[in-house]
């Protein structure tokens, strides 16, 4: 182990019934070094904290800390031991005590405290830190951005070498931003090896020296940062080299029908609370087209605002060309749109309800409250439907819950459809579900598409996206940054659109060909 | 028995309380069989009514049912309980009296007809309702807390509410409701059960409550994106107790003519969580079961006719209730019923080996 080196992963293999989440992972972090974990959903970064900090024990491999030379962390206790400390995204801190007190609880000795002792000491580290809270203010009462450095201080005082920060941005301003990269930097200067896990690609560039890229559970590779355009590590983290040209348009016809060419949704300024920057979209009748960009870049967001799911700032909304007020989901859906939630065990099912009764629900709010269906009618309704997309189940009246994932996310498919909406928005519709389901589902959108419903359709998996999309609307750090069509559908220009910081043209196609 | 139908038996949610019932009748009856003897006998008044132990029960768990109905879709809409419905009762009775009895105590006549005095009271009990769903449902405050406040001070607005008198109702009629319609022998409780089990059967074939309550107790979420307003239906669960509660209050005040503001429906709110919870509901919400919930609520009643049959002083009641709440509570834990499956699949295997 070379001298400047504080922690050393080597060989880390971590199975779980059914996935290899982590194969022969290395992992090295130096002194006085911010270092980027990055990869897409489920390459194994989050396995590999947990690895860290004794969350779960690795199935194989080392990991070595400086002067500690071989260590087993079996709890999380004993990563704090050793000087591995950890800030989560969500705020892991009680609230409702006082900055003090957060930062000393569970570290007391014996049964008494000595607060004046306490307070003082917080104090002076809040102030070595240049955190803008005092000892004795209740915690709730500081922004979020001073909640997280307050976890940080926490962790700092325990005399921690590692510090992991996994996604601390993604709940703070661009201010907030910037004074956590100031707090971060001055850690650096005293030591201290931060490892630093975020989906915003500019943060990355912004403050880190290395960057080590996982896909799939298998180490890519790890890289000095002036060693790594934007547009290589998007390449890095996706999978595609950018030559990978193999992809092939959808054989797909275009809807030909009535009405051919028509806007059928179109929205201009829309905005909702959910931090997104004000877009403008539309989508024609019979068209497929989809939103991309890395994960927390908006894309849901926008799809959410699209069905009024989240409070609407903004912005004016048209159907068929005619003015409408969407505010809440029972709006959209009146006007013909339907929308599969990205999260389908918190948004989408009902998992006490029967298939049934999953089935009809939102056929059955778009019915009335005083009209509900016969038993027979809607045991019709879920026959037709489970046949229709052959969903595997027991029968009608199995709960939801018990179903398999795919057939899960068929059940609210089929409510969906069961409306037939002029509009369907599918939000990562084939996340976590088996490779024929989600064939069964592509091919499922390009027939609707086909007969002249509209269709959204959001995926993590680019491949999926240019398979079915005729359109894309990409997105970076929550703002639209462009649309691409026809030839410029392609990995490579999706990532090179997706990398690029905002200076111009130019700059993107060097980097291009630098590659 | 087949192993299908067993099961099918045990997972349904009538089978506790059914079973509780048997083994309470049971009981009764090898203790003495004369607790099932209904007779036909008069009144006072030497009007025809029928007595015996199972009209007692009949007649007296009639309240617990009726609140039972509203607590079960409380329960399942907010995934918390009302702990207010006693002093609710206090109040919306109290507000019947007033308005019967014109704010003087010791009428000649009633001043206004008990049909207004009712639905006064119903308007009343609603708008307890509203306020405890307004917490709950727009101010996110936790049920029991929310509750907590008229659970307080319900009481003391019963008693503010006819200058802390207890008037007296003069009308004979107003007695009917507690007890007996003259010329016909059954109480007239049965029949306002009756009536309230007809109207939620109704409401529950005719409108998608039973569904809207469910789907929000389960998954608040996804409701919310389905086009359901969570809030409304929440605040809806709670107006609609509010009904029930006037329905109750009708039949408490009755029954005495008048109102003691601190003991009228005393810990009654507890008896209906309970009655919900012996139904097989999970006091977390979702899913529900209306009848099951009802039958839990004469369960009780059952009980506690039982031990007053067994000479159980009646300050001791509460104790034994507790033992035989423990007992019935633990049944119906989910643990202790998987626990019994896994039981139940040894002891057959064990069969088979020794076959």
């Amino acid at each position: 182990m070379k001298d400047n080196v504080v922690l050393q992963m080597k060989g880390i293999s971590k199975s779980f019934p059914g996935v290899r989440a982590l194969q022969k992972v290395d992992f090295s972090l130096n002194k006085g070094e911010i270092h980027a974990l990055m990869g897409e959903n489920g390459a194994g970064k989050s396995t590999l904290i947990k690895v860290l900090t004794g969350v779960y024990s690795k199935d194989e491999g080392t990991i070595e800390i400086a002067g500690k030379g071989e260590v087993s962390i079996h709890s999380p206790q004993d990563a704090q031991n050793l000087g591995i400390s950890t800030v989560y995204q969500e705020i892991t801190l009680c609230p409702n005590l006082t900055v003090a007190e957060n930062m000393f609880i569970g570290r007391t000795q014996g049964a008494f405290t000595n607060w004046k002792i306490m307070n003082i000491e917080a104090d002076k580290l809040l102030k070595k830190l240049d955190i803008p809270a005092s000892a004795t203010m209740q915690l709730s009462s500081c922004s979020i951005a001073v909640q997280q450095m307050v976890a940080i201080a926490r962790a700092i005082d325990m005399d921690c070498k590692v510090l992991i920060l996994d996604e601390p941005t993604s709940s703070l301003d661009d201010q907030e931003v910037q004074k956590l990269f100031g707090l971060m930097r001055d850690l650096k200067q005293m030591g201290v090896g931060i490892i630093f896990v975020t989906h915003f690609l500019d943060q990355v560039y912004e403050v880190c020296d290395k960057i080590t890229v996982l896909r799939d559970g298998k180490l890519v590779g790890e890289y000095e940062i002036k060693d790594l355009p934007r547009v290589q590590l998007v390449a890095k983290m996706l999978g595609k080299e950018m030559d990978d040209l193999s992809d092939i348009k959808g054989e797909h016809k275009a809807y030909e029908g009535k009405n051919a060419g028509e806007i059928v949704f179109e929205a201009k300024d829309l905005q909702s609370n959910a931090g997104i920057k004000p877009f403008d979209f539309f989508i024609k009748k019979g068209e497929i087209n989809g939103f991309t960009g890395l994960l927390g870049s908006g894309r849901s967001e926008c799809v959410r605002a699209i069905f009024g799911a989240d409070t609407i700032l903004g912005g004016t909304v048209k159907m068929h060309g005619k003015k409408v007020n969407i505010k809440r989901p029972l709006d959209a859906m009146k006007n013909g749109i339907a929308y599969l939630p990205e999260d389908r065990k918190l948004d989408g099912i009902v998992g006490d309800l029967s298939v049934r009764e999953n089935i009809i629900l939102a056929l059955q709010v778009l019915n009335g409250f005083f009209k509900p269906f016969s038993r027979a009618k809607a045991d019709e309704f879920a026959q037709e439907y489970i046949k229709k997309l052959n969903i595997k189940t027991a029968s009608a009246d199995t709960p939801v819950k018990s179903l398999s994932g795919g057939n899960q996310q068929k059940v609210i498919l089929a409510r969906w459809l069961l409306m037939h909406p002029d509009y369907l928005i599918l939000d990562e519709p084939t996340r976590g579900i088996d490779v024929g389901t989600k064939v069964d589902i592509q091919k499922l959108v390009l027939q609707l598409a086909e007969e002249g419903m509209s269709v959204t359709f959001i995926s993590s998996e680019t491949d999926e996206m240019l398979r079915t999309c005729s359109r894309l609307v990409v997105m970076r750090d929550r703002k639209v940054v462009g649309e691409l069509l026809g030839n410029d559908l392609t990995q490579n220009k999706i990532m090179s659109t997706i990398a690029g910081d905002g200076d111009s043209e130019i700059k993107q196609e060097a980097d291009l060909k630098a590659i | 028995m087949n192993d299908n139908k067993f099961k099918k038996l045990m997972s349904n949610q009538l089978f506790i309380p059914v079973i509780a019932l048997v083994v309470l009748a049971l009981i009764n009856l090898i203790n003495d069989p004369s607790f099932f003897k209904v007779t036909l006998g008069t009144n006072n008044a030497g009007n025809p009514v029928l007595s015996g132990y199972l009209i007692t029960i009949l007649d007296y768990g009639s309240e617990l049912g009726i609140l039972a109905i509203g607590m079960t879709l409380v329960t399942a809409a907010s995934g918390g309980q009302d702990i207010s419905v006693g002093a609710t009762i206090a109040i919306a009775g109290s507000a019947m009296l007033r308005v019967l009895c014109g704010g003087n105590s010791r009428p000649e006549t009633i001043q206004a007809p008990i049909i207004v005095a009712f639905l006064v009271a119903c308007l009343v009990g609603m708008l307890c309702g509203a306020f405890n769903g307004l917490l709950v449902s727009i101010f996110k405050i936790q049920p029991m807390i929310a509750t907590l406040i008229l659970f307080t001070a319900g009481r003391s607005i019963a008693a503010w509410i006819n200058n802390n008198e207890l008037p007296i109702v003069p009308d004979p009629k107003f007695s009917y409701f507690g007890g007996f319609i003259p010329g016909i022998p059954i109480p007239t409780t049965v029949f306002i059960v009756a009536i309230c089990i007809v109207i939620i059967a109704l409401v529950l074939k005719f409108t998608n409550l039973g569904l809207y309550t469910q789907a929000v107790g389960i998954n608040e979420n996804s409701s919310r994106l389905n086009g359901i307003n969570p809030t409304f239906i929440k605040f809806l669960s709670f107006v609609i107790l509010g009904l029930c509660v006037a329905v109750a209050a009708l039949i408490k005040v009755s029954r005495l003519s008048t109102i003691n503001y601190s003991v009228i429906a005393k810990d009654i709110e507890m008896d209906a969580i309970l009655a919900v919870a012996l139904g097989g509901n999970a006091l977390s919400g979702g899913k529900f079961n209306i009848w099951a919930s009802i039958l839990g609520a004469y369960v009780i009643q059952f009980l506690t006719t039982t031990l007053y049959k067994f000479n159980v002083q009646s300050d001791a009641l509460a104790a034994y209730k507790a033992v035989v709440v423990i007992v019935l509570v633990i049944f119906s834990a989910p643990k202790v019923r998987e626990y019994m499956k896994d039981a139940r699949k040894k002891i057959i295997k064990v069969q088979k080996e020794a076959a």
